[in-house]
C-alpha cells in the first residue's frame, strides 16, 4: 500500500511539475491554476458517473435473476404473466396488467429453490448432466494438452511449426465448421445420443494447447539446461521444472474452459437427441411458462459454479485473457 | 525509421537458417511422445474428417458417389436460406465487431484514468463473460417482449411497441447481447496495452500539449494498433458463435433477420445432407482461413512495429 501511494505522491510530484513549465510559458494567472484543477476534478467526476452507469448496466441481468430467484411464484406471475402467458391456457394465477421487472422482491422467499432441490428431480439431474460433460473435459483436455505443449515448446525443427500452425487455425475454427468433421468421426464411431459424443472432441480441442504453448515458451531454457546437466529425463524436467511453473497458467486456463463449455448449446444440439442427456444450459431454454419462477432459481443454480470460480480466480481469468491477446505482461 | 531497417536486419543475421543435426533429431525423439495423445485426438476429430469433408462436398450423395466437380457449391450458393444465413451473419460482424471494439476502448480507457473503483468496475465489465447465456435469457425476454420493460419506455415517449424479437430488430437485442458478453474481454486486452505505453513518452507529450486528445491520437493509439488488430480478428471470430444467444433465445426457428449460419448448418444436419453439410463447411473454413492469414498479417506487420 505504502509503495502505491507513494507512487501516487510521486506521479501528481510530476504532473504538478509539468503544470507549472506550461504555465510559465502561457499563463501566470493563479486563477488560471485553479480553474485547470477544477477541471480536471470535473472530468474525473463526468467519467466516474459514466463508469459507474456502465457497469451497472453490465452486472443488471446478473442480479436481477439471482434477485428474481426469491420471489413467490405469485409475485413472478403478477410481475412478468404478460410476456409469459402467451402459451398458458389456464388462467389460475393472477397475472398483472403491466410487466413489472423488480429489483427487489416483495418478500424474500425460498419456495423456488425448495421445488427446484426436493420437489423435480428434472433440473437436478440435467444440473448433473451438465457437470457430467464439462469435468472430464477440463480436466483432461489440460493433461493431454500440457503433454503436447511440453513438445512444441521443446521440440525443435520446421514440422513442429507447421503442426502448431494447424492447431491454431483448428483453435479458430467457429462451430460451424468443426461440428460437421466431429459429426463425421461420431457418426462413424457409433457415439452419437452418447455422452462420448461431447467428451471425445472436447477432450481433443487444441485450444488449451495454444495457450499454455504461449505460456511455456516463456520459461528459460537456461533451467532445463541445467536440469539436463544433472541427469534429468524428460518426464522429470516436465513434472518437476515445467508443471509448477504452469500452476497459474493451467488454472487461467482451466477456467476458460470451463465457462466455455458450461454454456454448451451448439454440440448438444447436433450430437445430442436423447433429453436426458441435456445439459442445463439448452433445458433451461425450454421451459415452459408455468415454471417461469423456477426457472429463476434454476437459472442463478446454474450459474453459482461460474460465479465462485470468478469471485476466487478473477486476477486468473484476467492473465488467461491477457496472454490470448499475446500481449507482454 | 531508418533505424528500423536496419535493425530488422541484424535480426535477420541473429537467426541463422535451421538446419536439422543428428544430435537435434535425436533429440526430438525423446520429445515426441508427449505430442502423441493431443495429436491423435485432433488429427482424428478435426484434421482426418475434413478430408473426407472434401471428399463429400464433390459427389452427389454418400450412397452412389457420383463426382459432380464444384455443382454442391453452386447449389449451396444459390440456396435462399444459405444465402440469407450468410448475409445476416455478416450484417451481424459487420456492426457488432466495430461496436465492441470501440466500446471496450473507450471504457478501458476510462478505467486507466485513475478514477476511484475502477477495479471494482471491471470486475463488473468482465463478469458477463462468465455468467452462462442461459442463465439470462428470462431477464432479456422479461426486458424485449412485446409486453415487456423495454416497450414500456416506448410507449412512454409517445412510441409504438416494438416486438424486438420477432421483428427486424431481433439484430438489436443479439447485438446487445454480444456486446454485452464481449466488451469486458476485450477490455482486459486494452487495459493491458495501454498498460504497457511507456509513462515518460506520455509526460514529455505534457509539455507540449496539455490535450489528451492529441496525447491519445499521436501517441497511445501507435501503442494500441496490434491489440487493436487482434481484438478486431478475436471479435470477428467471436461473433460467428452468436449462435447460442440465438439459439437460446429464440429456439430453432427465429425470425429471419436473425436466421444465422449454423441455423442452416443445423437445418443440413437434421436432413442428414452430407454434401451440402461439406460444402457449406469448406465454404466457411476458407472465409475463416482468409480472416485468420490476413490477422497473421496485420499482427506481423504491427508487432514488429512495436518491439523495442
Amino acid at each position: 500500500m505504502d509503495q502505491e501511494e507513494k507512487t501516487l505522491n510521486e506521479s501528481t510530484e510530476t504532473e504538478d511539475k509539468s503544470n507549472e513549465t506550461t504555465i510559465k510559458y502561457k499563463h501566470t494567472s493563479k486563477l488560471y491554476v485553479r480553474f485547470r484543477k477544477g477541471l480536471k476534478f470535473l472530468r474525473k467526476a463526468v467519467l466516474f458517473t459514466v463508469a459507474a452507469i456502465c457497469a451497472l448496466i453490465f452486472i443488471m441481468p446478473t442480479v436481477l435473476t439471482i434477485t428474481n430467484s426469491f420471489m413467490s411464484k405469485e409475485e413472478i406471475a403478477s410481475n412478468y404473466g404478460k410476456v409469459f402467458a402467451t402459451n398458458e391456457k389456464g388462467g389460475k394465477v393472477f397475472i398483472g396488467e403491466q410487466v413489472n421487472l423488480k429489483l427487489i422482491p416483495d418478500m424474500v422467499v425460498f419456495d423456488q429453490y425448495k421445488t427446484v432441490l426436493f420437489q423435480s428431480p428434472d433440473y437436478l439431474f440435467k444440473f448433473w448432466n451438465s457437470v457430467i460433460y464439462v469435468i472430464p473435459i477440463v480436466l483432461l483436455q489440460i493433461a493431454i494438452s500440457l503433454l503436447a505443449s511440453y513438445a512444441f515448446t521443446r521440440l525443435k525443427g520446421r514440422l513442429k511449426s507447421i503442426v502448431f500452425f494447424i492447431y491454431i487455425i483448428v483453435c479458430m475454427m467457429p462451430y460451424q465448421v468443426t461440428l460437421v468433421p466431429n459429426f463425421m468421426v461420431i457418426n462413424w464411431l457409433n457415439l452419437i445420443n452418447t455422452r462420448w459424443a461431447i467428451w471425445l472432441p472436447g477432450i481433443s480441442s487444441p485450444f488449451a494447447v495454444y495457450l499454455l504453448t504461449k505460456y511455456m515458451k516463456r520459461i528459460p531454457t537456461a533451467i532445463v539446461e541445467a536440469a539436463k546437466v544433472d541427469g534429468a529425463t524428460e518426464w522429470q524436467i516436465f513434472r518437476k521444472i515445467y508443471l509448477p511453473l504452469c500452476k497459474g497458467a493451467i488454472f487461467s486456463v482451466a477456467m476458460l474452459i470451463f465457462i466455455d463449455y458450461w454454456n454448451m448449446v451448439e454440440q448438444v444440439l447436433i450430437l445430442i437427441t436423447d433429453d436426458n442427456l441435456y445439459p442445463l444450459s439448452l433445458f433451461l431454454s425450454r421451459i415452459n411458462s408455468a415454471e417461469v419462477g423456477l426457472a429463476f432459481a434454476v437459472a442463478t443454480i446454474y450459474m453459482i459454479p461460474n460465479l465462485l470460480l470468478f469471485i476466487y480466480g478473477e486476477d486468473y481469468l484476467v492473465e488467461g485473457i491477457t496472454f490470448q491477446g499475446g500481449v507482454k505482461g | 525509421m531508418k533505424n528500423k531497417g536496419e535493425e530488422k536486419e541484424k535480426k535477420k543475421i541473429k537467426i541463422p537458417k535451421y538446419k536439422m543435426t543428428k544430435k537435434d533429431f535425436i533429440h526430438n525423439l525423446k520429445i515426441q511422445g508427449f505430442i502423441l495423445p493431443s495429436l491423435i485426438g485432433v488429427l482424428l476429430f478435426y484434421i482426418a474428417p475434413f478430408f473426407v469433408i472434401i471428399y463429400y462436398s464433390v459427389i452427389d450423395n454418400p450412397i452412389s458417389k457420383k463426382f459432380v466437380g464444384f455443382q454442391n457449391f453452386i447449389d449451396v450458393f444459390n440456396n435462399e436460406a444459405f444465402r440469407l444465413a450468410a448475409w445476416n451473419t455478416f450484417k451481424f460482424s459487420f456492426t457488432a465487431v466495430p461496436l465492441a471494439v470501440v466500446i471496450s476502448l473507450l471504457i478501458a480507457l476510462v478505467l486507466n484514468e485513475k478514477i476511484p473503483l475502477s477495479s471494482r468496475f471491471r470486475t463488473a465489465y468482465l463478469s458477463p463473460m462468465v455468467v452462462p447465456v442461459a442463465s439470462i435469457v428470462l431477464v432479456v425476454q422479461v426486458l424485449f417482449d412485446y409486453n415487456g420493460v423495454v416497450n414500456l419506455f416506448v410507449t412512454f415517449f409517445g412510441g409504438d411497441k416494438i416486438d424486438f424479437l420477432k421483428s427486424e430488430h431481433a439484430m438489436l437485442v443479439i447485438i446487445l447481447l454480444f456486446l454485452w458478453k464481449n466488451v469486458g474481454y476485450n477490455m482486459i486486452l486494452f487495459l493491458s496495452a495501454l498498460g504497457t505505453i511507456p509513462r515518460d513518452a506520455i509526460e514529455v507529450a505534457l509539455l507540449d500539449t496539455t490535450s489528451e486528445w492529441l496525447i491519445f491520437w499521436k501517441i497511445k493509439i501507435r501503442y494500441l494498433t496490434p491489440t487493436l488488430v487482434f481484438v478486431t480478428i478475436l471479435s470477428t471470430i467471436n461473433s460467428f458463435k452468436v449462435f447460442r444467444e440465438v439459439y437460446l433465445l429464440t429456439g430453432s426457428y427465429p425470425y429471419e433477420s436473425i436466421y444465422i449460419l449454423q441455423h442452416y448448418m443445423n437445418n443440413m444436419f437434421n436432413s442428414l445432407n452430407y454434401q451440402k453439410l461439406s460444402a457449406a463447411a469448406i465454404i466457411m473454413s476458407v472465409v475463416m482461413i482468409v480472416i485468420i492469414l490476413i490477422m497473421y498479417i496485420l499482427e506481423n506487420n504491427y508487432s514488429g512495429d512495436m518491439e523495442e
